[in-house]
């Protein structure tokens, strides 16, 4: 105590120096550093170049009957929203769109059983691990259309029709499984070893464990492996073009209709998609925030 | 439900994982049924593998372990009736308290109300009704032991199995809840088998106290047995609050022998019944740093006291109710004397002052 006293008029000696202390501690007032602009600029020029071309499409989709492929606008109606839907001429829009939500519905549910088995059996070792996982990676790395031109000959050999719910189904499957396995094990990596012994512990049989333990844990990491299945499979087009039949996919359909379709139906369409996409998105992120606000709130009981 | 016998024995139990080093080496131990056994030893030392074997989480490699008289090898934990509580509290992060402590009756298909109902009764048991609606992660360190422990013990097992489960708390907190998993203990009148690395916990919890290296039981026994009483060097450094010596036997005569030391005295030790001595051995023995006595040279030593080493002082702390006091009295070793703080301060002693130890007699313990 004494010691600290003694220090005291030391300090109040030292104090006109203080206001400089001061300044160097004050957040800085002045312009930001030329860094900042350089930076913002290049960020701004990124994002036009990712959203511009997106928002032509989306802009010119909603021109009037007089409208062209290209700007500038000529009024603004939903006409070629009507027109996608009515005219024969712009092609089978509903059909194809009808089996490209139905083929990524079948490739979401089995890229996200199939990652989370391969998710499961990756947790230990085994004889031939490393040789699986780069066989796995190199279908991701096999250029998409040699991949589904294979694929089409091979059913061609087999005597086999290619359609979209089956050559079609497994060439995407070659890309979508990849990426799903890989995502659930980074989902896996999250998850402590130490829970499944706790409920074999506890008593849970190996079922319960998953069930009662393990999904439930990994529930928003599976609904992030489904969202992926979905847009991988919505949006794929390299390896379905020799691989859907005689029946188009929606963007095969989109594919064909830019050789013919000289209207801003086409644009429309794209708009159409785009917010289909955006619902799925939606919809994924809800169930997440949902699973968590569910917690939550048991939790506040 | 009727009480069963947890009284565990383990038979040469071996647990290898490569093959070729065994990390549990032929472990004989009996615990009795109630008892609260400690595990103690530095870390890789085997103890944890112990548990997990006794818990059904590992097979032994050979060896049988013995719980209430049945051979449980190949059992799952809950043939055992053992439950652990895993050293990090592997609380379900998904699930409220309620559901958590629930959770081992939800697994053996109890209806929702009754298995709700017990673990209410048990959240009270533990003091965290007002906590029974929230997640894990929403607990303190000290309220998530309570969780674990209730759920772990909400099966009535007839083992309780801890792994280090103080160790994740802070200091304040590990001495409460060391009393708090006591009280559980006592509560449920059940067998608790604790692993730790801290000596403290150790002998402020067991009944018996089991210190291992490297894969072998050292010693066990009583707390205070092993305290007081170490085998060898090597407990009796784990254990701490002893000095360890160690010197050539000058000469036996009768009860006692005495040490060749560079001081002109010798230090002579009492022959006690488990050791054997001939002159020319090399032997081990062990002092009590609260027995060591420190006088100025020149002043007549404390009565009993045949043994005096010059030593000068190498460091001095301050510990409250005594002073640590550290000497180079051994060329090697540490050798330190703990002295009352009343004692010191009457006469206090400064860095580099010359003092001679001195001890009863009778308090020089030979080490195997």
């Amino acid at each position: 105590m004494s010691a600290v006293l003694a220090d005291m008029p030391e300090t109040e000696s030292s104090k006109p120096v203080a206001p400089a202390t001061t300044k160097a501690i004050a957040p800085s007032t002045g312009g930001r550093p030329w860094t900042f602009y350089v930076l913002a600029t290049l960020f701004a020029a990124y994002v036009i170049a990712l959203y511009g071309p997106m928002f032509c499409i989306y802009i010119l989709s909603f021109q009037d009957i007089r409208g062209g492929l290209v700007f500038p606008m000529k009024g603004h109606s939903l006409h070629w929203f009507v027109d996608l839907f009515t005219q024969a001429r712009t092609g089978d829009v509903k059909g194809s769109f009808d089996r490209s939500i139905k083929l990524a519905v079948i490739v979401t549910i089995i890229t996200v059983v199939v990652s989370f088995l391969a998710g499961l059996g990756f947790r230990r070792r085994f004889r031939g691990d490393t040789f699986v996982f780069y066989m796995m990676i190199g279908s991701l790395v096999a250029p998409g259309l040699v991949l589904g031109l294979g694929t089409g000959l091979l059913f061609q050999a087999l005597g086999l029709d290619a359609a979209w719910y089956t050559s079609a189904l497994g060439a995407q499957l070659s890309w979508t499984l990849p990426f799903g396995v890989l995502v659930m094990f980074a989902v896996m990596s999250r998850f402590n070893h130490v829970w499944e012994e706790a409920a074999y512990d506890l008593g849970a049989s190996r079922w319960q464990s998953i069930r009662l333990v393990m999904i439930p844990v990994l529930a928003p990491g599976l609904v992030a492996v489904a969202l992926f299945g979905f847009t991988l499979s919505y949006d794929e087009f390299a390896r379905s073009l020799q691989t859907a039949g005689s029946l188009n996919t929606l963007p095969l359909e989109i594919w064909s209709m830019t050789l013919n379709v000289t209207s801003p139906s086409l644009y429309a369409l794209g708009t159409v998609t785009t917010i289909v996409s955006f619902i799925v998105i939606g919809a994924s992120l809800g169930t997440i925030v949902l699973l968590q606000k569910k917690r939550g709130s048991r939790a506040k009981g | 439900m009727k009480k069963d016998r947890g009284d565990i024995e383990l038979a040469g139990v071996c647990k290898s994982f490569d093959g070729v080093t065994n990390v549990v080496d032929g472990v004989n131990l009996r615990i009795a049924d109630g008892a609260y056994c400690c595990f103690i030893g530095p870390s890789g030392c085997g103890k944890t593998t112990i548990l997990r074997m006794i818990a059904g989480h590992e097979d032994p490699t050979a060896g049988e372990i013995v719980i209430g008289g049945q051979n449980v090898v190949g059992l799952a934990p809950v043939q055992r009736r053992t439950a652990m509580m895993f050293q990090s509290y592997a609380l379900f992060p998904h699930l409220t308290v309620r559901e958590n402590i629930a959770f081992a009756l939800r697994v053996r298909g109890q209806s929702k109300a009754d298995r709700l109902r017990a673990a209410d009764a048990m959240i009270e048991k533990v003091r965290l009704t007002q906590f029974a609606d929230r997640l894990p992660a929403q607990l303190s360190g000290g309220q998530q032991q309570r969780v674990a422990l209730a759920r772990a013990a909400i099966t009535e097992p007839r083992v309780l199995l801890l792994d280090e489960p103080l160790s994740a708390l802070d200091e304040q907190l590990r001495v409460q809840m060391r009393q708090e998993l006591r009280r559980m203990q006592q509560e449920l009148g059940i067998t608790f088998i604790h692993v730790t690395h801290t000596q403290i916990e150790a002998i402020a919890l067991a009944d018996l106290v089991v210190v291992m290296e490297q894969g072998k039981i050292k010693q066990a026994g009583p707390a205070r047995d092993v305290y007081a009483h170490p085998h060898d060097r090597y407990v009796a450094e784990f254990m701490g609050g002893q000095n360890v010596l160690s010197g050539r036997v000058e000469k036996v005569n009768g009860a006692s022998f005495v040490l060749a030391q560079a001081a002109p005295s010798g230090i002579e030790v009492p022959l006690q019944a488990r050791s054997t001595v001939s002159v020319g051995d090399r032997v081990d023995i062990a002092v009590r740093r609260d027995d060591v006595a420190l006088v100025r040279p020149g002043r007549d030593l404390p009565p009993g006291c045949t043994t005096s080493l010059p030593s000068r002082v190498l460091a001095i702390e301050y510990q409250g109710y005594f002073v640590k006091v550290m000497l180079d009295t051994v060329p090697d070793d540490e050798f330190v004397a703990y002295v009352p703080e009343k004692t010191f301060f009457a006469d206090p002693f400064t860095v580099g002052d010359v003092v001679m130890a001195t001890w009863a007699t009778g308090s020089a313990l030979p080490l195997a």
